[in-house]
């Protein structure tokens, strides 16, 4: 029946029939992206390989009024990329040459599908690589990464994809060329390269994508620092920065996590501390060997119980290798974990993991803590069974009343993973109703008829009202037990 | 105050009346003609929280600039795009509307990527608030970027937060002799390589390179480099265009270029910065000619001091991007009140 699908018949015109997927066991691999609790299959999958295919689908889909979600690697983790029941999911996984580096301009171009690492790998000949790193970047796309605005652990002193990302080519949802920004710094009018990034698929598709490159540090040493309190450790993060360094990387992890992490990996953590916390530096030699005595101290001061510096690139691999195999190691001690992405002012740490211990014991879950420390965002990993719809939703709630903390104490709901459909309705709280219309008329500014990954990222007012309505005050459902949705 | 600046958008909303947004007015002769009524915006000032260990700062409009700058070096910290003030009287909100970045740009980052957050007075007098005080933010759309460098036709910049970085321990100022090609390659060539250069600028056979950083990365950066150590109030010139390159009455253009472009070989005098991305241009050459030139190299050029500006400030857009540009500012300005024609004559 599917190929008699009008929009079927019409991709076909243009895209071989192993490019257009419609029937179940093709479009099943494509229900969710690394949100797997939301599902949905698309009526199609399209696939182009080049940038006249991708304008003709969009081109097609926007005359036939058929919504299309662009898709990447699908390792997101707010549901970016479900795709529309009713509309054509456009897979960017063809999209996967490298198309030009400069090692003289530090300039690589790049198609969207390109995964993050290998940017790095074939910038190294050359001295030079990727900075932003998020934990995905064996598997997670440029495109991806562009869509989601994607961080790492390396973010504090190397930015976020924004600060790393010089230009983006694509087509508007009408198939229109546009280009922003570019090798050239400072494009005239207005920043729409910095309203397209984080943008969540929802202004543009990319198909080209300008990423800048930088000099390889010559050294890297890592510190690991065990601190027998949580909020001590918090503290210790304040001080590194209160004596004027900015660590190359600066996570934190509490005890369930270094854990749980120790299991499937044994990076050789202390697991009697009750938050150890990986404190980078890079840079020359002599750069890196000043630094890390000075973090030392500061660490020392702020109450260490003990410290381990890395003397070797492969014991420093280690150390990080526990934190970037967090989410996989949790996903061994329990059926599902729900991470959550909040971003707060550091010095509302303590106060903060004090709220999340307070919730354990509330919705009777444990919730270990993995944490960006350096700037500020949180990896609360909430441990659940799916497979258990009360359990499920008392996650759903739990995840909830973190994430409005974080607004609460001046933070935000995410702060790398997205909006998508996960935290639409925590949209509701972070913005009033004028900001979120002046949301709404941005998007409409690059796709009037709202096609392009329609109802994501942005809750409609009528949204929040119903969210409003069940929410009393302080976040307190009235009937906490009784299923919403 | 804020209710004031309101009350007055509201009404001149009403009467589809133009305002001028303006601060120190230090940067009256950036961008087209203003027009309008003036609301001044030096009336709300004040730092409005400053959290040094959280390395972010939150001021409203109209503090000014050098008073910031005051207070974040008692605390060894700075602003790392290192924005030009061009005179005393320079505001916050001017500094972020204009959205101009000084020496440091090319190695540090823009100043727009140094914007967390803003609280924005709309074209209906609504206080709307984006992004915010923490490093990590996707929740919405990036509007507190998009409004850094809008010049003021988004709306009224109210207060912003602005990240913020340490002093850096030590610095040093070196000079070269060498022409201008060779001082391209070699820019680009130390960009690629772990220095720390934190600013650069050609002119007329010298290459003068700022080095940033820990006491031993600097030491051991300028033996390898070479050249003779000048005063540092040498940037300070550049910044703030007191340097006597930028003196004489010719129109001075800005090219922003790929870094790799090769010299410009237009008529007049040039002042290269930012490891060869950001050209200036003393020239009374055609204005097409130098438009031309620059978008051949992938780049644009910006009329930035000009009696006479009726060849427009900056590059006209591709129809789409103008289009785009046109929607986002109905959304916010659907009156049209905030500095109209500053940037182009149809915003």
């Amino acid at each position: 029946m599917g190929a008699a699908l009008p929009v079927v018949r019409a991709l076909r015109e243009f895209l071989p029939a192993r490019a257009v997927l419609h029937q179940e066991e093709d479009t099943r691999p494509y229900e969710c992206d690394g949100l797997t609790a939301y599902r949905q299959l698309p009526m199609v999958v399209a696939l182009p390989e080049t940038e006249e295919q991708v304008q003709r689908v969009l081109k097609t889909c926007s005359s036939m009024k058929i919504p299309v979600v662009p898709r990447g690697a699908g390792t997101g983790l707010s549901g970016g990329a479900l795709p529309p029941g009713d509309g054509v999911l456009l897979s960017m996984a063809k999209f996967m040459r490298v198309l030009r580096i400069d090692p003289l301009a530090r300039v690589a171009v790049v198609q969207p599908g390109v995964r993050n690492a290998v940017v790095s790998e074939l910038a190294a000949p050359f001295g030079l690589y990727y900075a932003p790193d998020p934990s995905s970047q064996i598997a997670c796309t440029i495109g991806g990464n562009v869509a989601e605005n994607s961080g790492g652990v390396h973010c504090l002193k190397y930015g976020l994809t924004l600060h790393n990302v010089l230009g983006l080519r694509g087509f508007t949802i009408d198939g229109e060329p546009i280009e922003l920004g570019g090798a050239a710094p400072d494009a005239p009018g207005y920043d729409l390269l910095a309203l397209a990034v984080g943008s969540e698929g929802m202004l543009v598709v990319v198909t080209e994508v300008t990423l800048k490159l930088l000099p390889k540090p010559q050294s890297a040493r890592v510190i690991m620092a065990s601190f027998d309190d949580v909020e001590r450790a918090g503290a210790a993060v304040a001080d590194v920065i209160a004596a004027g360094i900015v660590p190359a990387g600066l996570e934190m992890m509490d005890r369930p996590a270094t854990r749980a992490v120790e299991q499937f990996v044994a990076a050789g953590y202390d697991l009697e501390a009750a938050a150890i916390l990986l404190c980078e530096s890079d840079g020359t030699p002599e750069e890196v060997e000043d630094e890390i005595a000075r973090m030392k101290a500061v660490l020392e001061r702020a109450g260490a119980t003990r410290m381990t510096v890395s003397h070797d690139e492969a014991e420093r691999l280690r150390f990080w290798s526990g934190r970037k195999a967090a989410f996989p190691a949790v996903g061994r001690i329990s059926p599902d974990y729900y991470c959550m992405d909040g971003t707060i002012p550091r010095k509302r740490l303590g106060e903060v993991l004090a709220f999340i211990a307070a919730m354990e014991q509330k919705y009777r879950l444990r919730c270990p803590n993995v944490f960006h420390a350096g700037d500020g965002n949180l990896h609360p990993l909430i441990l659940f069974d799916a497979n258990d719809p009360e359990e499920l939703h008392r996650t759903e709630l739990f995840a909830a009343e973190v994430l409005e903390k974080c607004v609460e104490v001046g933070g935000t709901i995410t702060g790398e993973h997205g909006v998508g459909v996960e935290k639409i309705n925590q949209m509701c709280v972070q913005f009033r109703p004028a900001e979120l219309e002046l949301f709404h008329a941005v998007k409409r500014a690059f796709d009037p008829r709202g096609l392009l990954n329609p109802g994501k990222a942005v809750p409609t007012l009528a949204r929040c009202a119903e969210y409003g309505r069940m929410r009393v005050h302080g976040g307190k459902l009235p009937h906490p037990d009784l299923p919403r949705f | 105050m804020i209710e004031i600046f309101q009350e007055r958008i509201r009404q001149a909303a009403a009467r589809r009346a133009a305002l001028r947004l303006r601060g120190g007015g230090t940067k009256d002769f950036y961008g087209n003609a203003p027009r309008g009524e003036i609301l001044d915006t030096r009336a709300y000032a004040g730092i409005v929280a400053y959290e040094p260990t959280e390395l972010v700062v939150t001021a409203r409009c109209g503090t000014p600039l050098a008073q910031l700058e005051k207070i974040l070096e008692e605390h060894h910290q700075c602003l790392p795009f290192e924005p030009p003030h061009f005179g005393a009287a320079a505001t916050v909100g001017g500094c972020v509307a204009a959205g101009l970045s000084g020496p440091r740009r090319a190695s540090a980052g823009a100043l727009r990527d140094f914007v967390l957050g803003l609280k924005l007075l709309d074209g209906r007098g609504e206080a709307l608030g984006f992004g915010g005080q923490v490093m990590k933010n996707v929740a919405g759309y990036d509007v507190s970027r998009l409004v850094a460098g809008a010049l003021g036709t988004l709306g009224v910049i109210a207060e912003v937060s602005l990240k913020l970085a340490p002093q850096p321990q030590s610095e040093g100022t070196l000079r070269l002799e060498m022409p201008q090609a060779r001082a391209l390659e070699a820019m680009n060539r130390w960009a690629g390589q772990p220095l720390p250069i934190s600013a650069t600028a050609w002119h007329d056979g010298e290459l003068t390179l700022r080095l940033s950083g820990s006491a031993a990365g600097v030491r051991a950066a300028a033996a390898k480099i070479g050249g003779a150590a000048i005063d540092a109030a040498f940037w300070t010139g550049m910044r703030e265009q007191s340097d006597a390159f930028f003196s004489g009455s010719e129109p001075l253009w800005r090219l922003a270029l790929p870094s790799t472009a090769p010299p410009l070989n237009l008529p007049g005098r040039e002042l290269v910065e930012w490891g060869g991305a950001l050209r200036w241009l003393k020239s009374s050459a055609d204005a097409g000619a130098i438009r031309d030139a620059a978008r051949r190299l992938k780049g644009h050029a910006t009329l930035f001091r000009a009696a006479d500006k009726s060849a427009g400030c900056f590059a006209p857009l591709e129809p789409v991007l103008a289009r785009v540009h046109r929607e986002l500012k109905s959304a916010f300005d659907p009156a049209g009140i905030f500095n109209p024609g500053r940037l182009y004559p149809e915003l």
